[in-house]
């Protein structure tokens, strides 16, 4: 079973809330989708095992021994990426799409694409179970890739291990990468907060979800510092018919247990935050037999 | 002067130091523009009164296949690299799968029939408001599905181009999005968070802006929570603090309902109108 954890908005408190359900897992293949800022392996501490290079698309390089700044490729280029600076024609690796048309029109054969290969996806173990998880180099795209190689990375290991709760910490936003971290998966836990931000964060990460058709619930994290914002979100969810799987209260044991590399399950599993968090395992393993039950039906 | 407000991480409070810096500087009276760089999920706008003055689409160009005219042979499929046409030659199908195409034109190039024309999509919005005579606000909205939010971010930030002082408010994490906002700025401030997962950001945020030679100094956001990581790691390396912010229930409840808090809390207004002045002190 794969169940992902989103939230449009960072900061909501998604990885610490992965990090809790890891544990009431007891044994589950965790996979940090969020390859731009991975954190879980803070708090998981794994024993690296392996680490693979990952190629994130390719850049335009000039060989100036060779070209004859006739222009062309500026001409061809819809990216903005090529620039007539300082005498010649130089490439904007930031703006620069790797799309190789330059590569292929310039008359000198001076073009030619280099891969960007600074990416890596690590495996380990950890105290659950395996971890997979990417690290996408700073300013490399391509990220829904990168999250796709390590959805396939957990997978394998949870056939091989037999551990069969797949856990993906989702990246942030509704882009590409979101999509690829979650097509597909059984299971959806949008982690919310009670701000209007987060609410219109929320309201188009649903939007993006019920294209999917996946089955998801809310968790709305935080409820007390804003209470009333809190109704507003639930009312919201409710017309949607988007069901509602807990609310955590403000809890500064999240990121004591944070700091203490562990989760709050682990510090302090009596707090009302653990107490939530433990039902809504609890229900989603109930989910889980119901569906069983219904196959074999 | 363009100053970007950015952090590694999401959630650190970068909204609230944007919204906060246009406020004070928009209450002055000065020539100020907010841009919302985080197209995937813009929201500084709701912080404000604001009346809409245009809304422009931004487009990307898609190829369309004539299949009267293809002969199949498949050329374009080599040029593209992005995956982003299909074809089966025995069967005679020749299909553009949209949500994959970059728009680079390579195909157009490829094919040597002339059987490939083009059409235009939206990739999202750019809005522009305004709170008062001398401020505005752009917001940057991508549309959902769209492959990457970076040309609306791009044509956003064009926009505001004639303002004197512009705010980039910047999209978190450290790939094409936020290199595209911060490489546009003149300073960086770097918000974060006192905990391991801020530091762990933090640092990645900073290899690339000093890589990008732009000057730069952080703001810790919810002082107090956490541990002394953040603080130490700073020191070692040098990097000032421009601002500190501590947690309080108070504070996280005002920033939730939508409000500016320098608009409710003179002692916190105290603190941004300082932290403004020397970022413009800096500039001038
Ligand atoms: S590879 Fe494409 S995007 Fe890059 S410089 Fe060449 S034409 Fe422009
Ligand atoms: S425009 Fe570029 S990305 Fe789009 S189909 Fe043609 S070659 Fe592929």
């Amino acid at each position: 079973m794969e169940i992902a954890v989103i939230s449009g908005k960072g900061g909501t408190g998604k990885s610490s809330i992965t990090a809790a359900l890891a544990t009431l897992a007891k044994s589950a293949v965790l996979a940090d989708c969020d390859v731009d800022a991975a954190n879980m392996h803070l708090i998981m501490n794994p024993d690296i095992r392996e680490s693979f290079v990952y190629i994130a698309g390719e850049k335009a390089v000039i060989d100036y021994a060779k070209c004859r700044s006739c222009g062309l490729c500026q001409d061809y280029c819809r990216f903005d990426a090529i620039r007539f600076g300082e005498g010649k024609y130089e490439i904007d690796e930031v703006s620069c799409d790797g799309c190789k048309l330059c590569s292929r029109i310039c008359p000198a054969g001076a073009i030619t694409m280099h891969k960007n290969d600074k990416s890596r996806m690590h495996t380990g173990i950890y105290r659950y179970g395996h971890m997979v998880f990417g690290r996408l180099e700073p300013g490399e795209e391509n990220s829904g890739k990168l999250v796709a190689m390590v959805r396939s990375k957990a997978r394998e290991m949870s056939e091989k291990s037999g551990i069969n709760t797949i856990l993906i910490d989702s990246p942030p936003g509704i882009g590409c990468a979101v999509i690829s971290s979650v097509t597909g998966v059984d299971r959806i836990f949008i982690v919310t907060e009670p701000s209007l931000s987060a609410f219109s964060d929320l309201k188009r990460t649903i939007e993006l979800i019920d294209l999917l058709g996946t089955r998801m619930s809310v968790i709305i994290n935080k409820y007390d510092l804003a209470p009333h914002v809190s109704d507003i979100i639930e009312e919201y969810c409710r017309e949607k018919g988007v069901e509602i799987s807990g609310k955590l209260p403000f809890d500064e044991e999240f990121v004591h247990s944070m700091v203490q590399c562990k989760s709050i399950i682990e510090t302090k599993p009596d707090s009302e935050a653990g107490i939530v968090l433990s039902e809504i395992w609890k229900k989603l393993l109930n989910e889980k037999i119901r569906k069983q039950i219904s196959t074999i039906n | 002067m363009r100053i970007a407000i950015a952090s590694g991480k999401g959630g650190t409070g970068k909204t609230l130091v944007a919204t906060n810096i246009f406020y004070i500087l928009s209450e002055r009276g000065e020539k100020v523009t907010l841009v919302d760089c985080d197209a995937e999920e813009p929201n500084s706008k709701a912080f404000f009164n604001t009346k809409e003055i245009s809304e422009s689409q931004v487009i990307q160009k898609v190829p369309v296949i004539d299949s009267d005219i293809c002969t199949f042979c498949g050329k374009c499929v080599d040029y593209c690299s992005y995956n982003a046409i299909f074809l089966l030659h025995d069967r005679r199908i020749v299909r553009v799968m949209e949500d994959l195409c970059h728009g680079c034109g390579a195909c157009l190039v490829a094919c040597k029939m002339g059987a490939i024309s083009e059409k235009e999509v939206s990739l999202g919005t750019v809005s522009k408001y305004s709170v008062n005579s001398e401020s505005t606000i752009i917001e940057g909205k991508m549309r959902v599905g769209a492959y990457t939010p970076v040309p609306v971010i791009k044509a956003s930030i064009k926009k505001s181009n004639n303002s004197e002082i512009v705010i980039l408010d910047s999209p978190p994490g450290t790939s094409c999005p936020f290199i595209h906002t911060v490489s546009s700025a003149d300073y960086i401030l770097l918000v974060t968070e006192p905990t391991p997962f801020g530091l762990n950001d933090l640092k990645l945020s900073v290899e690339i802006v000093r890589d990008m030679r732009k000057p730069f100094s952080v703001i810790i956001n919810r002082a107090g929570l956490g541990d002394r990581g953040v603080y130490n790691w700073l020191e070692t390396e040098k990097i000032p603090v421009s601002m500190e912010l501590p947690f309080n229930r108070d504070l996280a409840a005002i920033y939730s309902k939508g409000e500016i808090v320098s608009a409710v809390r003179p002692d916190v207004k105290n603190k941004f109108e300082m932290l403004t002045d020397s970022v413009l002190t800096i500039w001038k």
